[in-house]
């Protein structure tokens, strides 16, 4: 049984059906306490880094107490970001702390050439993939992922995917059992799906 | 490199595919879940769901529609048409829908656009504005493109934004239908008055259509309906051309 925790950050019902498709059985933990049968936890959600400061104590135990019995986490858009130290975006708010760095705000201005960039950075980005990774096992570099977000993750020692939008990111983490995507795996069509797959393989 | 998008747009009426020219007039295409199945499968980048008629009728857009389009879809869904309201919008959303469109909701009451973006993101809320030429003026109109509202386009989609967008759908009135080319002058001029993703909207009839409205209309996102509806132009031929002529499509 895989857990969502619904922390108040949007909508999961295409997170839940793109679960289900690929084969998943979910619950949605109603509670820290709620945890204990996860076979792996999802932290997922879109908007405001500051939505994360429902993850309190109580949340970071538990989550920390299924990582110790080797179950895997993943971290969806705002939720990889969470991983993080922090965000620019809400200063006062502590991240899970799994990755080092600051997440901050895309840059409104292509440094390369000086033109003016949208931010939020909407649409279907390419990926850079490093070093091989469980996450993108049979997804090749260049694959295009759905992405929607003004904030990003610096990369860092457990990046295993990057996009560039002005700046290169962190799209992707995979760090021990710690994962994280900034793009959105449920809106990615088949390379999403596949990336939900390959963590599941990691569910035991 | 972040690609320019190609969204499909179901014009639904009565839990069917129709496409108006000029908003009139409207004919038949087809089922929106086989039509959603068909776009996937040819590399559509997502997929607008548009009750055509549920503002003149006052109801709201139909949830099975949605549901059976996102049942097999793992694309960006937005729907729009009806959407009155924060329960309008909690039902599209429970349907499966990603982001909703406000229009004429939007105009009468524009902090329906905060409270919705609080709610859901900013990601979540896009803003239609239907645009017609009116004494050499963009103007927006409302109620499917039926009445002038006291708003220039320009205007309307730069208070749009600071209220909460996240993104504008940009329809042009004068083109739609017609076949004739995107507005890429009311395109560019609202992609860079805003700071957010503008889709162009109304007139597509060739590939090179697209082509323009990417380079000279600014447009981060293109939309159409009847060019692919009725097979007119495949998705992934039009991606093949467009890849030709330099502009970053995903393939």
């Amino acid at each position: 049984m895989i857990a969502l925790v619904d922390y108040g950050a949007g909508n999961l019902t295409s997170v839940r059906k793109a679960l289900a498709a690929v084969g998943a059985q979910v619950y949605t933990p109603t509670g820290p306490s709620d945890l204990a049968p996860a076979g792996g936890v999802i932290v997922p959600g879109v908007g405001h880094f500051g939505s994360t400061r429902t993850l309190n104590q109580p949340w970071r135990h538990a989550i920390l107490e299924r990582l110790d019995a080797g179950k895997p986490l993943l971290g969806i858009c705002v939720g990889l970001q969470w991983l993080f130290a922090g965000s620019t975006e809400a200063p006062d708010v502590t991240g899970f702390g799994a990755c080092q760095g600051l997440c901050a705000r895309l840059p409104d201005v292509e440094p390369a050439t000086g033109a003016r960039q949208k931010v939020p950075h909407v649409g279907w980005n390419t990926l850079a993939l490093p070093r091989w990774s469980k996450l993108f096992d049979g997804i090749a570099d260049g694959a295009h992922v759905y992405f929607t977000h003004s904030y990003a993750a610096p990369l860092a020692r457990g990046t295993v995917a990057t996009s560039s939008y002005g700046v290169e990111f962190t799209a992707a983490v995979q760090d021990g059992l710690v994962s994280g995507v900034q793009f959105h795996p449920e809106k990615s069509g088949q390379v999403g799906l596949r990336v939900l797959r390959n963590w599941l393989t990691e569910v035991r | 490199m972040l690609a320019k998008r190609i969204i499909a747009c179901l014009d639904v009426r009565d839990g069917m595919v129709v496409k108006g020219v000029q908003f009139e007039g409207l004919r038949a295409a087809g089922e929106p879940a086989d039509l959603a199945r068909r776009y996937d499968a040819e590399g559509i980048d997502e997929v607008v769901i548009l009750d055509v008629t549920a503002t003149l009728e006052a109801r709201p857009a139909r949830a099975h529609t949605i549901q059976a389009v996102a049942r097999e879809l793992f694309l960006p869904l937005c729907v729009g048409g009806g959407i009155r309201n924060e329960e309008d919008a909690a039902a599209a959303i429970e349907a499966g829908a990603d982001k909703v469109s406000l229009n004429s909701a939007a105009l009468a009451d524009p902090t329906l656009i905060t409270r919705l973006a609080e709610r859901y993101g900013s990601q979540a809320v896009i803003v239609a504005i239907d645009a017609k030429t009116v004494d050499g003026a963009w103007v927006a109109y409302t109620r499917s493109g039926s009445a002038a509202s006291a708003r220039g386009a320009v205007e309307w989609a730069c208070e749009a934004a600071a209220r909460g967008a996240g993104e504008i759908l940009l329809t042009s009135m004068d083109r739609d239908g017609t076949k004739s080319g995107f507005d890429c002058a009311l395109t560019a001029a609202v992609s860079d008055a805003v700071p957010i993703p503008v889709i162009a909207s109304g007139g597509a009839g060739s590939f090179e259509h697209f082509a323009e409205v990417f380079t000279a209309g600014h447009a981060d996102a293109a939309l159409a309906a009847s060019i692919f509806h009725f097979n007119t132009h495949g998705v992934a031929e039009l991606k093949q051309f467009l890849h030709t002529q330099g502009i970053p499509v995903r393939l």
